[in-house]
């Protein structure tokens, strides 16, 4: 455990620039032996560049890599491999219809032909799953495995190319809480092992959990290295954003009315014909946050995308505003006062190749203040998106940017500032901040909440307890397609977490 | 119908075959590295002159041989170089291929030999000309087995054995070799490969090269083995009917040899069926069997085949993040 004098890491004043950003500045860090090292700071602070400057991807404009002592020039990955560096990205790096075993050999297969490396493969997986309790069968495909085994093949992976030191990208964006917990002990045992180890989060709770050292970044610049014991998650948070955050949400009681969304009876099947949602009942009323909480996959997906009109339902009633609305499609729903922040803004929410003001429509586009007849009014469009950026402070403020080169909690305030602004009496929102840096957070946290305020109806779905629990009057928990519960927000974590487990009811 | 005409339609089904085995294999190279190849045909067709070119100035079939393969390898390295070195859009770069391919053989062709673009003729010497298997001619008329030997088994040129034999080489160099391996991958996820430390650059150009060897014995085999020179457009669309064999097939090695082998017969059994009648119907216009590839190629790249997946990083070129 206790960390030897020369340090596994040393950066030199490493600087970055990618055209006018300024992505890293003049930064220096040590990092101990041994050590669990974690890097924190907003999306766009530069963690993940200068992470990539360690494992070759990039080269720094300025500043010297010391590895144990030596200085060591990284020009390319395979470089960053020889010195012993081991990398998992946060979108994994594996090649998905190939099998564990090939995933593994890639770059370093021991020969022209396949054969001898595939059996000394074998053989070392067999030893790297005894030293660190890394179960995975090698004959497995990658996409029939979940993601947290996908993760631990990229840990494999890094470890059977002799990684003394890893480098753990966002780690827990796509695991579930279990999974999540799982990494940390698998961690804590690489530690343990003499290993070290480079946690690169916007999690202030992760650091916390599991690191030995904090070190926080913020607008390119490293701002300050704690140890971990000494420091606050109060302290941490106001370091990354560099003024004092909230980390709850104030708000007063909820005053709920009338009923805005009636669900009875609800059931959805999936594309495979699996039924994901089954026989769900519930109400939203005008004025209430309902909160949605549960493991990703029992079924809030197909919930949402049955509420706001993407799949049809296989049975059931929704009522808005007690008319029957099951079945209707997204554009009726839409004139009905249903507004939608879907879960995921790449895929549902965003055209990434638009530029903003186009974005800022999409969706309302036929809406006659945008347009003229069959011509879309740019300029209405445009005054329209500037008034948004204004109002929700999206960064950079240019509408004509596109979508793809702004951050993510900037591409989320775009989806969330088009929904609200719409005035809907009904919002669905899911998972409202993924990926999305503190301070964004906040923001999208405090709209929300005006919304309730303002006496509209908001079902909320996300993954992350802590945000159901802040914004929710009323939590409802979903297990395998049902409602197994409702709970008030005051309810313990331990408590929805079983549940979300479907121990307990 | 005479029932010895099988052995007839198999044999030229063979013959008919050989330059989609090359070509389908040569997309399978490329295709598997994540690099469309829609230029195929011209690759075919730009080799298949220089093969003709070669072999008659020189009366070496080999040297039309090494000339076919050449040029289509240059071919592919424009293409690499549009497609991997500057990441041009992979279709514009192929069709951009064809089209060259089509007027420039053609313009060199009157240029070089004022023959209406066609190459001279060239003399059996200068061809790859029919190995007859020991015992062949012995056996012709002992029995369908007898047959089946002389006609099918023996009696091709060295390019049709190479083209059998290019199969299971194609299958050993993607599944048993690093190469392979690697390539696959580059198909799947240039990221992975490039983290790991390989160049998805150097591995994507050695892929191009595979495709432009295989497709040069293609070529050649068109006019320096089929045909006793080069015709204008003589590749005839059988560039994209390989494409197509490729999809059927699902990228994989074996799974290819055996669609080209059927889209082969149908070819055959077109030119079988000219002038015949059908038993109960009469004399059909031999367009209707001449459009048969085509017929099947249409329903099965409709969905027939099953969920064809392609190599995810096909037709997308690699860019560092940012």
């Amino acid at each position: 455990m206790s960390p030897s004098p020369t340090p596994a890491i040393e950066l030199n004043g490493i600087d970055k620039k990618f055209g006018a950003v300024h992505a890293n500045r003049n930064i220096h860090l040590t990092v101990a032996k041994g050590s669990i090292h974690g890097i924190i700071g907003e999306n766009g602070a530069g963690k993940s560049t200068l992470m990539s400057i360690l494992y070759g991807f990039y080269h720094a404009d300025a500043g010297s890599i010391r590895i144990n002592g030596k200085d060591t020039v990284i020009h390319d990955s395979q470089a960053a491999i020889s010195a012993g560096i081991g990398m998992v990205h946060q979108h994994f790096m594996l090649v998905e219809n190939f099998s564990v075993l090939e995933n593994v050999i890639l770059g370093v297969e021991g020969g022209a032909l396949l054969g001898k490396g595939v059996t000394g493969a074998r053989a070392a997986l067999k030893r790297l799953e005894a030293d660190y309790g890394l179960e995975v069968d090698p004959d497995a495909i990658i996409e029939e495995l979940p993601v947290g085994l996908q993760q631990r093949v990229e840990i494999l992976k890094a470890l059977y190319r002799g990684a003394e030191i890893l480098i753990l990208d966002e780690p827990t964006g796509v695991l579930t809480p279990a999974e999540a917990d799982h990494l940390f002990r698998i961690l804590g045992v690489l530690r343990d092992q003499g290993k070290t180890i480079l946690l690169i989060t916007h999690k202030l709770r992760e650091i916390m959990a599991i690191t030995d050292t904090v070190s926080v970044m913020r607008r390119g610049e490293m701002v300050a290295t704690r140890r971990t014991a000494e420091t606050t998650v109060e302290e941490l948070a106001e370091l990354m954003v560099g003024r004092r955050v909230l980390l709850r949400v104030d708000k007063g009681p909820a005053a709920p009315k009338e009923v805005v969304l009636s669900v009875r009876n609800l059931t959805v099947k999936d594309g495979r014909g699996v039924t994901m949602v089954d026989n769900v009942s519930f109400d939203v009323r005008a004025g209430e946050v309902v909160g949605i909480a549960g493991v990703a996959g029992n079924g809030q997906s197909e919930l949402l995308e049955a509420i706001t009109g993407i799949r049809k339902p296989a049975s059931g009633e929704i009522l808005i505003h007690g008319q029957p609305v099951a079945g209707f499609d997204a554009a009726r729903l839409r004139a009905l006062g249903l507004g939608h922040i879907p879960e995921d803004r790449h895929h549902m929410g965003l055209v990434l190749n638009f530029e903003e003001s186009e974005n800022s429509v999409l969706g309302y586009h036929r809406d006659e203040r945008y347009g003229r007849g069959p011509l879309l009014d740019l300029d209405a469009c445009r005054d329209d998106a500037k008034a948004k950026i204004e109002k929700y402070d999206i960064r950079p403020p240019n509408c004509r940017l596109k979508t793809a080169n702004f951050s993510g909690g900037n591409q989320q305030k775009i989806v969330v500032a088009r929904e609200i602004e719409r005035d809907p009496a009904l919002l669905v929102v899911g998972q409202p901040t993924r990926g999305v840096d503190i301070g964004a957070i906040e923001f999208i946290h405090r709209r929300l909440i005006a919304m309730r305020d303002a006496d509209k109806a908001v079902l909320l779905v996300s993954v992350e307890l802590d945000e159901i629990r802040s914004l929710s009057d009323r939590i409802l928990v979903m297990f395998a397609g049902h409602i197994v519960g409702e709970k008030t927000p005051d309810t313990g974590e331990q408590t929805l977490g079983l549940m979300m487990a479907g121990i307990a009811a | 119908m005479e029932n010895l005409d099988l052995i007839s339609i198999l044999g030229s089904t063979i013959r008919l075959s050989i330059p989609l085995i090359f070509t389908a294999l040569a997309g399978l190279f490329t295709e598997r590295a994540g690099v469309f190849d829609i230029g195929l045909e011209g690759k075919m067709l730009f080799s298949a002159f220089a093969a003709a070119v070669a072999a008659f100035m020189t009366g070496s079939p080999w040297i039309g041989l090494l000339a076919g393969i050449t040029v289509s390898v240059l071919i592919s390295l424009i293409h690499g170089f549009a497609a991997i070195t500057n990441r041009g859009n992979q279709i514009v770069s192929g069709v951009a291929i064809n089209f060259l391919a089509s007027g420039l053989t053609a313009v060199l062709g009157q240029a070089w030999f004022s023959q209406g673009g066609r190459t001279p003729p060239l003399a059996a010497t200068a061809r790859f000309t029919e190995i007859v298997f020991p015992y062949a001619n012995e056996l012709r008329d002992s029995g369908i087995l007898g047959r089946f030997y002389a006609n099918v088994i023996s009696g091709h040129n060295i390019l049709t054995y190479l083209a059998f034999l290019a199969v299971p080489a194609s299958w050993w160099v993607l599944y048993r070799t690093r190469f392979g391996l690697r390539l696959r991958a580059v198909g799947e996820n240039p990221g992975a490969v490039d983290t790991a430390g390989i160049s998805v650059t150097f591995l994507r150009y050695r892929a191009t090269i595979c495709a432009g060897i295989l497709c040069g014995c293609a070529g050649t085999y068109l006019s320096v083995a089929q045909s006793a020179g080069f015709v204008k457009d003589m590749s005839a669309g059988k560039g994209f009917i390989a494409l197509a064999a490729l999809i059927f097939a699902k990228w994989r090695p074996v799974p290819v040899m055996l669609a080209c082998l059927l889209f082969g017969f149908l070819d055959a059994f077109a030119n079988f069926m000219q002038g015949k009648s059908v038993p109960g119907i009469g004399e059909v216009p031999v367009q209707i069997f001449q459009a048969l590839p085509y017929v099947l190629t249409c329903v099965l790249l409709a969905g027939f085949i099953g969920v064809a997946r392609p190599p995810k990083a096909g037709g997308v070129p690699y860019v560092k993040e940012r």
